[in-house]
């Protein structure tokens, strides 16, 4: 049997993913599976307490170890590094204290893994207790300070947004409601744990093969730890297993591997174990909210006021980013008079927290669809003609000044009523089951870089060679979603010729102009805008070629299939042909282009963090069955809709939706990064932390819906993250529907749903 | 660390080396036959990514000791195309009609569970050519994916299924 994918495909015939031979027969080649030449292997030396003083660490008993070949400690190896340029306060190895259990606090280099793992643990650490922090907010004195720097105690960072009088619209409101919600943090589980391979090579330059989803931003980054010029440092990254926003930084086992190898001179090694993943977390952030709103008499948003506490762990990682994107995005699917955000991010004794697939906005769209579907309740609406009501509109200014472009929420809203029988179905469900339903939005890119610069988010460098190939070299990184197939299709359609034709290089610091990375559901959006610029210009250089050989008007040359022709005239060339006439007359042939998207709207501090060139939109209704005895929740069946724009790649699209809204199911029934109280994680492993098997998937119908983008290349948009959004709220306001209990914090396992019940016999008992 | 002579059949080539005894089939398979197509996703038997085939019964390599597999025959994702080209007098270079069908039907995204799916599909398929929806499920219950939502999965051994039943 051969592959479909492999025989002649046409710009037309979207494959899967073009890399999907290698990954079906064990080729492809992840981080760990890349052997090099005289190889090292590292094991990095972890804290077992959760806050402590480091009084001593003994490398001694570790040398003299069977095979080992470096041993280093945290003082003076490297430089603080941090993704955000305001909060420079990692080290990839503890200095003087350490503030999680599972922080690196020395690292082990041996001729094999089970050497320097043996070798770790022979290093001896003396620590003094200190006392551990576990929770954000309500700040008490007698609680030490997480990071000893921080002018603002454990309080990392307080933001406020006002956007009209929101003490107005609230106290003139015909009705207003406040509810809360605590949704508790996950983790990514990215199949592949990280791994890296660094080689600091005799001649200076440091090449580094990493399980990053951002190899720029660890350039970047680990030249400043190293403190050596980025040019020296060279990020390339293999085939990757997932990433979530679980591999968005620099990670304290990449600096080890950079520091061992320099001191041993070969290549070293670093993988990740399951636990060690959960210890390194920078997954979805802990977060109580509250939200207040009021409606005037039609039932529209006069004002809302929104409040988060994040848990932010021991660093500061993504967190400002973070906070602010917890008050972004609720003002992108419902048009208000007025709107306020505070946000609060909290140092505590655990992993960091960072961005994982709804970066910020997942939490509080939870509140607000459960907010929302309590306002239906309380005013007697369909909780879908409510949202109706109050829907921001396509091609608009949204109250926090994001623009707008295309929407397509009523569509998705249409979609999901009707696949899921909505009108017929709801409220006519025996007890023990329901029908609930939720919305939400998400960006295509953020609109600004992480660090501030002027530069190109994305660049692309077409060559075009004189055997008819097509080489397209881009900084993006494909961490399973399929960005290169992406790339291959659009350039294989902008440029009119075969999919076959083309080859990539990308994920690779020194071979590619700079991607930003994957994050934020850039990459279509800004890589295939910076295609599509490069892939016009090159064509203008084979039209001018042909033009000039034929001597008629550049204007006279049109295309038919790959080849070039004259209208009218008999003139007719094929694609390789052209290109040796353009090569004869121009030299090699190469074309660039980079993408840079408009400058946000809004002035005020924090308005860099939301604005995007365009929005998905998403709806979800779910359909579940709890069970009031053992407190069991069932998701029967999920019914998704989603506003991709022009969907590139359906077949991608249609995997992206569904993986997104089982991921989504997971964070509303069963995960939780959870820790005891002395910092130790409640079950750091794949049983103790359950993710959806293939057992717990319900039937998911999907509908793509939504119009081409103006903005997006080719008019697409993303579906990377928005379809997880819409999905825990969806869950949660079924559940309300079906036993009638509404429920505060997620997710919901049987304990809390057992519980819930209890409260209210308890209260109808009173 | 004791070490013993270890001998196995390996995607159908014998194979002689002395290990450790505590050595797992999955660091025999990966670091010392340089087999990297297996992967090692939690090293405790929980995901499924490290399945190949001990005398045709998929087994979770991670938390299987080479030793207790003494002469037996193993297939990884290297080998599959080669043992289904030997038990259908096919090209060895033709893959495996479910390793077609997970590229085909989108089954495949980071990758990463693949190789351990594919065994175990492939294992179902060989024992039971026209499996309903329920027993896919059960049978690849032990196999965690992250990117798919599993229903690509499903459709794929649904799907190789049904052409190795037009095939034969």
């Amino acid at each position: 049997m051969k592959l479909e994918a492999s025989a002649r495909q046409t710009a037309q015939a979207v494959p899967n993913r073009i890399e999907s031979w290698a990954k079906v027969t064990g080729q492809a080649l992840y981080a760990d599976d890349i052997e090099w030449p005289n190889m090292a292997y590292g094991c990095l030396v972890r804290s077992p307490q959760a806050h402590a003083r480091i009084l001593g660490v003994d490398l001694a008993a570790a040398r003299s170890m069977p095979g080992v070949l470096a041993a280093i400690e945290g003082p003076g190896s490297s430089a603080p590094y941090g993704i955000m340029p305001s909060n420079q306060d990692e080290h990839a190895l503890a200095v003087d204290k350490v503030t999680y259990l599972g922080e690196p606090v020395a690292a082990i280099a041996a001729e094999s893994f089970r050497q320097a793992y043996a070798a770790a643990r022979a290093v001896r650490v003396e620590y003094e207790a200190l006392s551990p922090v576990l929770k954000a907010g309500a700040p008490e004195k007698s609680l030490p300070q997480v990071r000893e720097e921080s002018e603002t105690g454990n309080l990392h960072k307080a933001v406020d947004l006002e956007f009209g009088d929101v003490a107005t619209g609230l106290q003139t409101a015909s009705y207003r409601r406040e509810d809360r919600l605590f949704y508790q943090g996950n983790n990514h589980v990215a199949l592949e744990p990280h791994a890296v391979t660094a080689f600091w090579q005799p001649n200076g330059q440091i090449v580094v093969q990493s399980a990053t989803q951002v190899p720029h931003y660890v350039q970047r980054s680990l030249a400043k730890a190293l403190g050596v010029p980025e040019h020296l440092v060279r990020v390339m990254v293999p085939t990757l297993g997932g990433g979530f926003g679980g591999k968005s930084e620099l990670f304290p086992h990449e600096v080890a591997a950079a520091l061992l190898s320099r001191r041993c001179g070969r290549p070293v090694r670093i993988t990740l174990s399951r636990e060690d993943v959960f210890y390194t977390h920078r997954g979805r952030h802990p977060v109580a909210m509250k939200v207040e709103t009021g409606f005037d008499a039609e039932s529209r948003i006069q004002a809302m006021s929104f409040e988060s506490v994040l848990d932010g762990g021991a660093y500061g990682s993504y967190g400002i980013a973070s906070t602010y994107y917890t008050g972004a995005l609720q003002p992108t699917t419902y048009r208000m008079g007025a709107y306020r955000f505070h946000g609060e991010r909290w140092y505590t004794t655990k992993p960091p927290c960072g961005p994982k697939r709804g970066h910020g906005t997942t939490q509080p769209r939870a509140l607000l669809e459960v907010h929302m579907d309590r306002v239906a309740r309380d005013l007697g609406l369909d909780p879908i003609e409510l949202r109706r009501k109050n829907l921001q509109p396509a091609y608009s200014v949204t109250v926090n000044q994001l623009d707008i472009t295309t929407s397509g929420l009523a569509a998705c809203l249409d979609a999901v009523e009707r696949m899921s029988s909505w009108k017929e179905r709801r409220g006519r469900l025996p007890y023990g089951q329901g029908l609930g339903f939720a919305c939400s939005s998400y960006l295509s890119g953020a609109g600004l870089p992480i660090y501030w610069n002027p530069l190109p988010h994305s660049g692309v460098r077409i060559a075009v060679n004189r055997d008819g190939g097509v080489h397209v070299a881009c900084g993006l990184t494909d961490i399973g979603q399929g960005a290169n197939t992406v790339l291959a299709v659009l350039a294989a359609k902008a440029l009119g010729v075969c999919l076959e034709r083309v080859q990539l290089t990308t994920q690779d610091t020194a071979t590619t102009p700079v991607d930003l990375g994957s994050y934020s559901s850039r990459v279509t959006m800004m890589a295939g805008n910076a295609l599509l610029a490069a892939a016009q210009h090159m064509l203008s250089l084979l039209t001018e070629a042909a033009a000039h050989h034929w001597e008629v008007p550049a204007e006279a040359v049109a295309r038919d299939g790959e080849d070039f022709c004259v209208d009218g005239g008999g003139q007719r060339a094929g694609w390789t042909e052209v290109v040796r006439w353009a090569e004869a007359e121009l030299g090699p042939l190469a074309a660039s282009g980079g993408y840079t998207p408009a400058p946000p709207r809004g002035r005020h501090k924090g308005s860099g963090v939301g604005p995007s060139p365009a929005y998905s939109f998403s709806a979800c209704v779910a359909e579940v069955a709890v069970d009031d005895l053992d407190g069991r929740v069932q998701v029967k069946r999920l019914y998704v809709a989603h506003d991709p724009g022009t969907p590139l790649n359906p077949q991608s699209v249609e995997g992206q939706i569904r993986g997104g809204a089982v991921m989504g199911l997971g964070e509303a029934l069963m995960e939780a990064q959870a820790f005891n109280p002395d910092g130790r994680h409640r079950g750091p492993h794949l049983l103790g932390y359950r993710i959806p098997t293939i057992l717990d998937v319900p039937e998911i119908e999907v509908a793509v819906v939504g119009e081409p983008d103006p903005n997006g290349p080719m008019g697409a948009k993303e579906a990377g993250q928005g379809p997880l959004n819409p999905v825990i709220p969806a869950v949660l306001n079924a559940v309300r529907e079906a036993i009638g209990v509404d429920l505060s914090e997620t997710p919901l396992t049987p304990d809390r749903v057992l519980r819930a019940l209890e409260r209210r016999r308890r209260e109808e008992a009173r | 660390m004791p070490e013993s002579v270890l001998r196995l059949i390996v995607n159908g080539r014998p194979q002689q080396l002395v290990a450790a005894d505590e050595m797992t089939l999955l660091e025999v398979v990966r670091d010392r036959l340089h087999l990297h197509g297996t992967k090692d996703g939690c090293a405790a038997g929980s995901c499924g990514s490290c399945t190949l085939w001990v005398d045709g019964v998929p087994r979770l390599a991670c938390v299987t000791l080479a030793k207790t597999v003494q002469d037996c025959e193993i297939v990884t994702i290297e080998g599959l195309a080669g043992w289904w080209g030997k038990q259908h007098a096919a090209d060895a270079a033709e893959l495996h009609p479910l390793q077609a069908a997970f590229a085909e039907q989108g089954a495949v995204q980071c990758g990463f569970c693949t190789p351990g799916m594919v065994m175990g599909g492939a294992a179902l398929l060989r024992d039971t050519p026209s499996p309903s929806r329920a027993q896919i499920q059960e049978a690849l219950s032990g196999h965690l994916c992250r990117c798919t939502g599993y229903e690509q999965i499903i459709r794929a051994v649904q799907a190789a299924g049904r052409r190795m039943l037009d095939e034969a």
